[in-house]
């Protein structure tokens, strides 16, 4: 096991040097080095135009374990209704269970919920797992890993997907780590390999500035955590027909976290992840007051607040509204950036957005680097102008 | 309380360029810093040992100049730590850190809590902190933005949803993920900058963690990378022209035609 330079084909080209994240490789007298804080992730191997770095595995023993088939979808819900991602993994899953020749199924676990199973039915399910009872009525860390891992031990699905949110980026590691399989995260794109049928699994990684493809070779199932708004939403189908099949743990339950309460701290918009549009302040507001027309115009546009991380650091706005590195990762439809200079910090949080508007007074913001369209100007001239022409019907 | 921090050196992701010509990374220069999130951690051991007294332990595993980020953490105020380094450790998946990491927790003896960051910035998982606590069999709360109340054998904390919070309570030894929110992270003082020239970090090898050796670095990840590639940058648009009035229509135009308002 691990990595090495092939002496004779390595020519001291230096793009290996480049490539690697990790700053882990010289080249000394012509010949690359690679370092201890190496950390075999081959992006060397695939940036060496000759061939010259090489990853080797010890041959394993390990044989892909037997029986596992089908693709499950885990759908999350609140309150009793799906959560929106759990159709765009339906959507997805659809196409991957259809190239595997296998079933699309999802787990449902809550309270009273088996009308959700129909509607997941309606989006493509032919079986759906239902778990009902009042331990599993809201999120819960241990009794939703305990019963997905037994489904999924009973059942032996092939692949596993669910919603990257904090439900499942929460207890899904944890599964998987019952299960000692693997688990990519938040995965941008999947697709089925034609040689050896794996998930090909696709997600950003060092802030979006890199893309990793990842397998699960050997282990079964092979899980995934999938960002929102990637994947088309699977359309309704209610001449689709699909199985409910109950299973029971009543009494076999336990837990060793107790929600003691839940708070809602939704605005009247809608939530980051979920949003379509998303309007974000910065530091160009000048004060905390000002946010109302942020708000205002979020409203208008039915979109989500979002923040920059000084607007959060000053107190003028909810941590839960910080876009970028140390807050959340969105890719809305639109994203509106409103007195936000750009730094690399909230780009990276927010530059995977289907469009991008960028208002503000510097012409040489970074925002405008990313920007589909730039308006230099002052915010409280153009939002109040845009707000107004939204107002008279001319949007 | 005994309190054990769990935390990464990362490359400072922000620094990070792509070279427009190549598209590739462009690296050289880059700084090792410890992950951000991780600093609230550490802010929050230190916190409780100030509170309840007892000791705080930062652990990490990587090469052995991550050494440095433990130095960090110990001029924070953190009492002494520990590195995991050793080639057999290279190439781990979340799967394999958080075996390492649980079998080197096990090593320390006694704990009541074990905190980690909510994920790293170069990775992005948040899989390590919850995938430890697995393996330990200790109840877990991730994404913990306030402790409300901790005391032996007990913590009652926020965590973070997307549209809300909910505040759980777990008995002790367990491990929280924190975010951002739940602190602001000290800077180092300067007794604690001589205190971390001083301290003694201790270096742990695969052979001190036990366990089972194929559990361990590239065999022991069940996750493989095939392909890393950069994607396409992002190219600047248009600006629109004009007086305030002429750039909103024009840009209310520029959406309408996108069907996407």
């Amino acid at each position: 096991m691990g990595i090495k330079v092939i002496t004779e084909k390595c020519t001291g080209c230096e793009l290996c040097i480049k490539s690697c994240p990790y700053g882990a490789i010289e080249v000394v007298e012509k010949i690359a080095v690679i370092g201890d804080n190496c950390n075999l992730c081959g992006a060397c191997v695939e940036a060496c135009p000759k061939g010259a770095i090489l990853i080797t595995r010890e041959k394993s023993q390990r044989k892909i374990p037997e029986g596992y088939s089908g693709v499950w979808v885990f759908a999350e819900q609140w309150d009793g209704e799906v959560a929106p991602v759990v159709y765009e993994l339906l959507g997805e899953g659809k196409k991957l269970a259809d190239k595997l020749g296998a079933e699309l199924s999802a787990v449902l676990l809550g309270e009273t919920i088996e009308q959700s199973a129909h509607e997941l039915i309606s989006h493509g399910a032919d079986t759906v797992y239902l778990v009902e009872g009042p331990a599993l009525k809201d999120f819960n860390d241990d009794p939703y890993t305990q019963v997905l891992a037994e489904l999924i031990l009973e059942y032996k699905p092939e692949i596993v997907l669910c919603g990257a949110t904090s439900v499942g980026r929460s207890f899904m590691p944890k599964v998987a780590t019952r299960l000692k399989t693997g688990l990519t995260a938040d995965c941008t794109g999947l697709e089925i390999e034609e040689k050896r049928k794996l998930l090909l699994q696709t997600r950003p990684a060092f802030g979006g500035n890199i893309m990793a493809t990842i397998i699960c070779p050997e282990n079964r199932p092979q899980m995934a955590t999938v960002r929102h708004k990637v994947m088309a939403q699977a359309k309704r189908d209610e001449t689709h027909r699909g199985k409910i099949i109950r299973k029971n743990f009543d009494g076999k339950l336990t837990s060793r976290t107790k929600i003691l309460k839940e708070v809602q701290e939704r605005e009247e918009t809608a939530n980051l992840a979920e949003a379509d549009i998303i309007v974000s302040g910065g530091r160009g507001l000048g004060e905390a007051k000002k946010f109302g027309l942020i708000r205002e115009f979020a409203r208008e546009l039915g979109a989500a607040v979002g923040a920059s991380r000084a607007t959060v650091d000053a107190g003028w706005i909810p941590y839960s509204h910080q876009v970028g590195q140390t807050g959340k990762t969105v890719k809305p439809k639109i994203y509106i950036a409103c007195g936000i200079s750009g730094a690399i910090q909230h780009l990276i949080g927010m530059q995977s957005s289907d469009i991008i508007v960028a208002i503000n007074k510097d012409p040489d913001a970074p925002i405008f680097k990313v920007a589909t369209y730039g308006i230099v100007g002052d915010l409280f001239e153009v939002i109040p102008e845009f707000i107004s022409r939204i107002q008279k019907g001319h949007l | 309380m005994n309190i054990i921090v769990c935390i990464k050196q990362v490359p400072e992701t922000a620094e990070i360029r792509i070279d427009e010509k190549t598209n590739t990374l462009v690296r050289e220069g880059v700084p090792a810093i410890i992950n951000p999130f991780d600093t609230y951690a550490l802010e929050e051991g230190i916190r409780i040992r100030e509170k309840c007294g007892g000791g705080v332990t930062v652990l990490t595993m990587g090469p052995p100049q991550a050494e440095q980020a433990l130095r960090e953490a110990i001029a924070m105020g953190v009492d002494s730590g520990v590195l995991l380094s050793d080639k057999a450790f290279a190439g781990s998946d979340t799967l394999a850190t958080s075996y390492a990491l649980s079998r080197a927790i096990r090593q320390m003896g006694r704990f009541d809590l074990v905190i980690c960051g909510k994920q790293a910035i170069d990775g992005d998982t948040a899989q390590v902190g919850p995938g430890i606590a697995e393996m330990l069999g200790i109840p877990f709360i991730a994404y913990v933005r306030k402790i409300e109340e901790i005391r032996e054998g007990y913590i009652r904390a926020e965590r973070l949803m997307e549209t809300g919070y909910q505040i759980i309570e777990m008995s002790l030894p367990s491990l929280i993920t924190v975010v951002k929110e739940i602190n602001e992270p000290r800077l180092p003082s300067l007794r604690g900058m001589l205190k971390a020239k001083k301290t003694n970090i201790s270096v742990w090898d695969v052979e001190k963690l036990g366990g089972d050796t194929g559990r361990f670095g590239l065999d022991g990840s069940p996750t493989q990378v095939i392909r890393i590639f950069t994607p396409e940058p992002r190219k600047g648009g248009e600006i629109l022209q004009g007086a305030v009035e002429e750039q909103v229509a024009a840009l209310i135009e520029r959406l309408k035609e996108t069907k996407l308002v």
